[in-house]
């Protein structure tokens, strides 16, 4: 009636990967291996006749609760290491002796207990639940709903971190700009002399002088600029071995 | 075979997960023992839902899982704040209150 095979399988698959939670050191190790835990123990709930909660239990506990803790360590930090320094003296075989006592108690009162299993149980499919969950337990499932929606804004509000400066806008932004003395338009583009890739020349205003801070900032820390003097002195020069040098290499661009 | 294994199996998978919530500090590693611990009490509901004949094992399993759920909502949601606060989640941190 209950499959042998399947049921060491999931002894295997629950057990040994549920031994890392009191031995592993990462964090997230852990959580994987809780991971595989979960994933058995969704095969033996289908073993089990109860196909319907083994797919709940693969949705909900490796899809959205392990994936959470796992984004919160994230948050927290990954390698947050844990301090093995004792603040109870003796804890850790107290813990062990505790839990190994639990363990031998219950097995000890199960292994006691003689049942009839009948042979011909209700397989668990997603109809027969419903009827069940909306017919006899429609109550309950309301206030789950009031838990769910309670939890969700619960969290919400225990995360939420109230914002400690205003919040600067576009408009805020430039209009400190403006108050700084900063010019409202953009720069005027360099490369009045466009003989070459001019982005070394600075652009002349309207009264023809040179605007010096229309040439990237870059070029003048690198000394990479020019002057216009040079140029004009170029072009009033046909034969000067500059221009025809640069004139090519203004072609090849 | 017995699905009464399954219970057994249960108590195991039960006493490791109050064995890591007794032993470990890290407050987000205790808090998958606490979810192992509802885990295995889920298998055993199942096990019992495949013993008696009835759907209410499984059904009482079904809002177990929904419980669990809501609780890993908000006790990662206090474990983010205990962070915010105190720059860890060592479960030893709450000694320090003794002065």
């Amino acid at each position: 009636m209950v499959n042998e095979v399947l049921f060491w399988i999931v002894a295997v698959m629950t057990v040994i990967p549920s031994l890392s939670l009191l031995f592993a050191k990462r964090p997230v190790h852990i959580a994987m291996s809780i991971v595989t835990v979960m994933v058995g123990l969704a095969a033996a709930y289908v073993g089990l006749g109860a196909p319907f909660l083994g797919v709940v239990q693969i949705v909900v506990y490796t899809g959205a609760v392990m994936m959470m803790f796992l984004f919160v360590l994230m948050l927290v930090g990954v390698d947050s290491t844990e301090d093995l320094k004792e603040t109870i003296k003796g804890q850790k075989w107290i813990a062990f002796a505790g839990s190994i006592g639990l363990a031998i108690l219950l097995i000890a009162v199960i292994g006691k207990v003689t049942v009839q299993p009948r042979n011909e149980g209700p397989v668990g499919d997603p109809y027969p639940i419903a009827i069940q969950l909306f017919e006899d337990y429609v109550l309950v499932m309301e206030v789950l709903g009031f838990l769910l929606i309670t939890s969700a804004v619960g969290a919400l509000v225990l995360t939420h971190v109230p914002r400690l400066k205003p919040r600067r806008a576009q408009v805020d932004v430039a209009k400190a700009r403006v108050l700084a003395g900063a010019d409202p338009v953009n720069k005027p583009m360099p490369g009045v002399y466009a003989r070459h890739n001019a982005l070394d020349i600075p652009a002349l205003d309207p009264e023809g002088k040179p605007i010096e801070h229309s040439v990237s900032r870059v070029l003048k820390i690198r000394s990479q600029t020019q002057d216009g003097a040079e140029f004009r002195a170029q072009l009033e020069d046909p034969g000067h071995p500059g221009n025809v040098a640069e004139s090519k290499d203004g072609d090849d661009k | 075979m017995n699905p009464m294994n399954y219970v057994i199996l249960a108590a195991i998978l039960f006493s490791i997960g109050s064995a890591a919530v007794l032993l470990r500090r890290n407050a987000i590693v205790a808090f998958m023992g606490v979810e192992l611990m509802l885990n295995a009490a889920n298998l055993a509901l199942v096990a019992f839902s495949k013993i008696y004949g009835h759907l209410d094992g499984q059904i009482m399993a079904f809002f177990v899982m929904v419980v669990a759920a809501a609780e890993v909502v908000v006790g990662l949601a206090i474990i983010i704040t205990v962070f915010r606060a105190r720059q860890t989640i060592s479960l030893d941190e709450p000694a320090e209150l003794k002065g």
